[in-house]
């Protein structure tokens, strides 16, 4: 099978992006956005097709799935082994990140027809929507690490750009500014993480570092520092740059302020596809993950995905904004796949967290990109962010209260949703494997069904609200994204995926798999996630369904935690108080004061001198040509006695 | 060859008319007598080159010809000369060297 026509995923969204760029005066809003969503329905086209044939046709060779090149070009040589190409690597995990992906951003296209519809800016928004699907596409399918850091810087600029799309306003440019700032810092430690790869793994290319018999996994132990192995360090490195992107603690800051940027946007990059690069990241390199050091580095990744995931949860309990709730609710969820990897092992049945993380991340995608666009529907709607302006709008907004309902309802893992079969992996891969992040895992699960019906009876239920405008349903450009993400957000619960995506790429018996002939439903697993999720649904029913002074006693309750919480744990201002008041005033200010006066001081200092020494001598030149034969005429007699006698 | 003449006579005229030339340069304050006296060094060098060609290596001709090289360079340079003095004297409505120091420092 030749997959060579994948090379146009990259180019279709490339050229969209120069078409629009370049002509963004001269292209009507109008005909704009059917450029954007025709190129992303032809990208996802291709995707689906690429899908279909490798899972379906060819992609099984005895019964393990194989790894295709789509393309594939030998870019920069620095030594015998050690290089760097420019590919499209295409495996399970690829083409399930192609299928989001391109699924997200059209279903994001349409939206945004309707959204940004009368915005200055329409076209620049649909060219920079296709910059950053793009490089989303190049990311997933990057066969390299310098291709994947590529491509992870570009997202981040196209993520720069869009959250700063409404430049007009100061907290998004701050918030933009921010984005680019956290992720960049963790992005060095990508980077370090991937040149000292290079320089002990021997190689930045994913095929040969992954191979399990391969000479960067054998010989790990034979490098140390600090009592780890320097491939281990590498590892965490580059779980740095994946935490920064995927808004692990402590990197997580950034996120909830990424939510200034449109609604198609939080749910495009900072919901679906973006934020969860750094799982992704973690599972391409997995099998290094687990090998090397016996798996340490994924420990890592497991705690800090947990605990992000618990942290994030509380958080979300006591937000006002809406975005933001579902901001710290991305962020707990993207904690669940990174622990998910984290617990996880590589071969066969063992391989359970893994498929279960991956399959999170997908089912995510759906339901999350669906409560934001159905939260981007609600603000259109009732113009503000803020649960206290909003109430009762079931009457008013049936399509988005339905989708809505079906979003919540997954993400909470009520049974038969997409979100309760991977959840419900997850939760047995945590089991397995480390109890003790299994209770945080199963009580974040029925912290996130109460946060999201505090959020779902705010919105269509609770008080009675006079709204100076009577809300209205979005048009059909923006409820027939919800209406199709809503559908995937209960079917892709029935994909057979633990036949498609594993660790070893050979199917193994998920637990929870309805029409895959390889599940067995564990309903002892099950019945506790359910009772879980099913328990937060009832209290969020009591506390908010109608209006009542539950929330105001037991926030009071427990007094500081909630101001805590609501604060975000006082994040931003640790970090605030760490740059200004120490990096800024004590570190930095003495070395610009050493910068000003001993550096510039020294080079001013030579300047100076030759300016004031050429003051005085400057007279010799009197600009009288006679002067001058002078003064030749007599150096040369000079030199001529000089010649005559002393020699 | 020139008979009853040696060569240290010639070379006396030559030097003679070297620093005749030479101090009309750094003396004269006219840039059209100056340009003469310019003209008077180059004659000298030339009268050089053709007297020793002639007294020491009597069967090469390098010298001569070289020479007529100087003569024709010299004229060229006279043109340009005399064109500069021209401009700066619409300039200036004079040819005292004393108006060419504006573009010092």
């Amino acid at each position: 099978m030749n997959f060579s026509y994948t090379i146009f995923i990259l180019i279709i969204p490339i050229a969209t992006f120069l078409l629009l760029g370049f002509f963004y005066n001269r292209i009507k809003p109008a005909v704009s956005g059917w450029i954007g969503v025709t190129a992303l329905s032809v990208v996802a086209g291709l995707s689906y097709y690429t899908a279909y044939q490798y899972f379906f046709n060819v992609g099984k060779i005895d019964g393990k799935f194989q790894t295709f090149f789509g393309f594939q070009a030998n870019w920069m040589n620095f030594t015998e082994n050690l290089r760097i190409d420019m590919g499209i690597l295409l495996d399970p995990i690829s083409i399930m990140m192609l299928v989001v992906v391109s699924t997200i951003s059209l279903m994001a296209h349409i939206y945004s027809r309707g959204y940004m519809k009368g915005d200055r800016g329409y076209t620049k928004f649909f060219a920079f929507l296709s910059l950053f699907t793009f490089a989303m596409m190049g990311l997933v399918v990057a066969t390299n690490l310098f291709q994947i850091y590529i491509f992870w810087e570009l997202v981040g600029v196209s993520s720069y750009l869009l959250i700063g799309f409404y430049y007009e306003k100061p907290s998004a440019v701050a918030a933009a500014k921010k984005a680019f700032i956290v992720t960049r810092f963790a992005d060095l430690g990508f980077l370090i993480g991937i040149l000292l790869m290079g320089y002990y793994g021997g190689s930045f290319d994913f095929m040969e570092l992954n191979n399990p018999e391969g000479p960067a996994i054998m010989n790990w132990a034979s490098t140390s520092f600090m009592g780890l192995s320097v491939i281990t360090w590498a590892l965490i490195l580059m779980f740095v740059g994946g935490a920064g992107k995927s808004a692990m603690l402590p990197f997580h800051i950034w996120l909830p302020d990424a939510m200034e940027g449109p609604t198609p946007v939080s749910a495009l990059i900072h919901a679906a596809t973006m934020v969860v690069a750094g799982v992704y990241l973690v599972a391409r390199m997995f099998p290094m993950f687990h090998f090397v050091e016996d798996g340490f580095a994924l420990h890592v990744v497991a705690w800090v995905g947990a605990i992000s995931s618990l942290f994030a949860a509380f958080i979300a309990l006591t937000q006002k904004d809406i975005k933001r709730v579902l901001a710290f609710s991305t962020m707990s969820q993207i904690g669940y796949m990174m622990l998910a990897l984290g617990v996880s092992k590589y071969d066969g049945h063992e391989g359970l967290g893994y498929m279960a993380s991956m399959w999170h991340l997908f089912t995510h995608a759906m339901f999350k990109a669906l409560l934001f666009l159905g939260a981007g529907s609600v603000i259109h709607a009732v113009h503000s962010n803020y649960l206290k302006d909003m109430g009762g709008l079931r009457k008013y907004m049936p399509i988005t209260n339905i989708t809505f309902l079906i979003a919540a309802l997954s993400i909470s893992g009520f049974p038969l949703t997409a979100g309760f079969f991977s959840k419900d992996e997850i939760l047995v891969a945590a089991f397995e494997h480390n109890k003790a992040i299994y209770f945080i895992t199963l009580f974040v699960a029925g912290l996130t069904a109460f946060y999201m019906f505090r959020l779902y009876f705010g919105i269509f239920w609770g008080k009675k609200k006079e709204y100076e405008h009577t809300p209205h349903e979005s048009p059909w450009s923006m409820t027939i994204p919800l209406l199709f993400l809503a559908f995937m957000s209960i079917a892709t619960g029935y994909l057979p995926f633990s036949e498609w995506v594993t660790a070893d790429h050979k199917a193994l018996h998920g637990h929870i798999g309805l029409f895959s002939n390889l599940g067995v439903i564990h309903w002892d697993m099950a019945g506790i996630a359910i009772t879980a999720g099913l328990l937060g649904i009832a209290i969020a029913w009591f506390f908010y369904k109608k209006p009542t002074d539950y929330p105001a006693k037991v926030s009071a309750a427990f007094g500081r935690l909630y101001k805590w919480a609501f604060n975000k744990f006082y994040f931003d201002e640790v970090y605030l108080f760490v740059t200004k008041q120490i990096i800024f005033k004590r570190i930095s200010t003495p070395f610009a004061w050493f910068d000003k006066k001993v550096v510039d001081g020294t080079m001013d200092g030579i300047g100076n001198t030759t300016v004031s020494l050429s003051k005085v001598i400057k007279g010799t030149q009197s600009g009288r040509i006679q002067d001058y034969a002078f003064a030749f005429a007599g150096g040369v007699f000079v030199l001529v006695l000089i010649v005559i006698y002393m020699i | 060859m020139i008979e009853n003449v040696s060569i240290y006579e010639l070379l006396t005229l030559t030097t003679i008319l070297f620093f005749i030339g030479l101090y009309g340069f750094l003396t004269r304050k006219n840039l059209l007598t100056m340009l003469l006296s310019i003209e008077l060094l180059l004659n000298a060098s030339v009268i050089n080159f053709v007297v020793i060609n002639k007294y020491l290596y009597p069967d090469v001709l390098q010298g001569v010809y070289f020479s007529i090289f100087i003569i024709a360079v010299a004229a060229a340079e006279t043109a340009l000369a005399i064109s500069i003095i021209i401009n700066l004297y619409r300039l200036k409505t004079s040819v005292d060297v004393a108006e060419t120091e504006t573009m010092k420092y």
